[in-house]
């Protein structure tokens, strides 16, 4: 290691601004009028408030063109202990964003001594979004969605996205990708503002089930391979990443449910 | 056209470092001691919003003693370097010893170039993923850096803190036990009441980021 980086671009608590301000930020432009090569695209996440906390699940679906490019692909992230951030979109920009967007909360928390607000994220994950604008006029869109658990209301929140870097917040759920507008029809037939966590885990889960009936880059639980959809749920007790053992029987029941 | 005074290096130096010393010695003192679980931080601090002691990175903690904005610019400097690395590479590859080397050469470069040292000590703290491996690096105002075993002591009363480590410390401590070994410790270095306690652990338990303040019903009394 060579000596320590004493300045810090102004407010200095930005790890982004950091990057930038070394050039060590990744250079992320195509020359005009080019198209950018196929490259895997990740499909449906969604979530949804309950009475405590909210619930973000994904597919685990990668799709290139009409294949298959991905089967166990992760598109639903912790962003810090009371917040997450999941992804739609351009996987390869997406899952560096969200690498990104991981170390800028924890360094903000480590230099400023408490935790940005869940606000202040939402915030800054629009402002990351932004900065992919030209890729997105060359095709290489990000849209992610992002959910926590906000300590100062008492209540879990969510945001949805778009590709320009606007941010809308949710008040009962959300859901971007392919898949989306049939998540959220099936969200909206059964949602209820008094769901308990179980509850909306079993409608997350189903929700991606039933969107991957009609779309097909969707990815349903595939009980054969074992590979389930990502499941968080975040509450006042923090945030809680459920095991393949939890999820598999609520995927497996969501499944047989299906006509 | 004036020409300026000669000043032999040798003076130059021993006057920054006696500069140094003097600035160091009126602050107060921290310990850092391993138990069975971890590296406890400890130090003498009045004030509850001012720290000492933070986390650095996953299982990296730092402690400093001296003047309170020279310590600090120093400890953001190494969360800056810190996250960087382990953001270009892997979580793995940021360690304490590539710390201490950093604040060992900041330190030195400023010792040597700056008009004015920095009256800083500062010490750094890492345990392995399993706990069982405690690291402790001590870098002084010059960029001195030594490599200590089991427990440190940096500031005014360094000293008389390791010599009561010496004879107080051993090996397979709770965390109880080391918080009441290095509090007595300290009120004896100090020989007065104590006007305030601040306390972090690296412990295993922690999960991935293993660094931990101590509330104010943990610390120990006066």
């Amino acid at each position: 290691m060579g000596p320590l980086p004493m300045q810090a671009p102004s407010p200095g608590s930005s790890f982004s601004d950091l990057l930038d301000s070394l050039g060590a930020k990744p250079v992320l432009t195509l020359p005009p009028g080019e198209k950018a090569p196929l490259s895997p695209e990740g499909t449906t996440v969604l979530a949804l408030r309950y009475e405590g906390g909210v619930v973000m699940a994904g597919d685990r679906r990668a799709t290139e063109g009409n294949l298959v490019a991905h089967r166990r692909i992760r598109k639903v992230f912790p962003a810090d202990r009371y917040s997450a951030v999941s992804i739609a979109g351009t996987a390869g920009l997406a899952i560096e964003m969200v690498r990104l967007f991981q170390v800028e909360l924890e360094h903000y928390e480590k230099i400023e001594g408490v935790r940005l607000s869940l606000e202040g994220q939402a915030t800054f994950l629009a402002r990351l979004v932004r900065g992919q604008l030209p890729m997105a006029f060359q095709g290489l869109v990000v849209v992610p969605l992002f959910a926590g658990y906000d300590e100062r209301e008492g209540r879990g929140r969510l945001y949805s996205y778009d590709a320009v870097g606007g941010r809308y917040e949710e008040i009962d759920f959300g859901s971007t990708g392919s898949g989306a507008r049939l998540a959220k029809s099936y969200m909206r037939t059964v949602y209820r503002d008094d769901l308990g966590a179980e509850e909306a885990t079993g409608i997350a889960v189903s929700a991606l089930v039933a969107a991957s009936q009609e779309d097909t880059a969707t990815g349903g639980p595939d009980l054969k391979r074992g590979i389930y959809p990502t499941v968080i749920r975040i509450s006042a007790d923090g945030l809680d990443e459920l095991d393949d053992s939890v999820i598999g029987p609520v995927a497996e029941q969501a499944v047989e449910s299906i006509r | 056209m004036t020409i300026p005074f000669y000043v032999a290096p040798e003076q130059l130096v021993r006057d920054k470092a006696e500069f140094a010393r003097k600035g160091i010695a009126r602050g107060r003192s921290i310990i850092a001691v391993d138990y069975s679980d971890g590296v406890l931080l400890l130090a003498e601090n009045p004030s509850k919003a001012l720290h000492k002691i933070s986390e650095v990175y996953d299982r990296i903690a730092f402690a400093g003693v001296g003047k309170y904005n020279e310590f600090e610019t120093l400890r953001k400097a190494g969360i800056r370097q810190a996250d960087l690395m382990g953001y270009l590479y892997s979580r793995e590859d940021v360690t304490a010893m590539g710390l201490a080397t950093a604040f060992a050469q900041t330190l030195g470069a400023i010792f040597t170039r700056e008009p004015k040292p920095f009256e800083v000590e500062v010490l750094i703290a890492e345990i392995s993923e399993d706990g069982d491996e405690h690291r402790l690096f001590r870098v002084t105002y010059d960029g001195t850096l030594y490599d200590e075993r089991h427990f440190v002591a940096i500031g005014g009363k360094a000293e008389q803190l390791t010599e009561a480590l010496e004879a107080k410390w051993e090996p397979g401590m709770t965390l109880a036990k080391a918080l009441e070994v290095a509090s007595e410790v300290f009120r004896q270095a100090e020989g007065r009441e104590i006007e305030g306690w601040e306390a972090g652990v690296l412990d295993s338990s922690n999960g991935r980021r293993a660094f931990r303040r101590l509330s104010a019903d943990e610390l120990p009394s006066r």
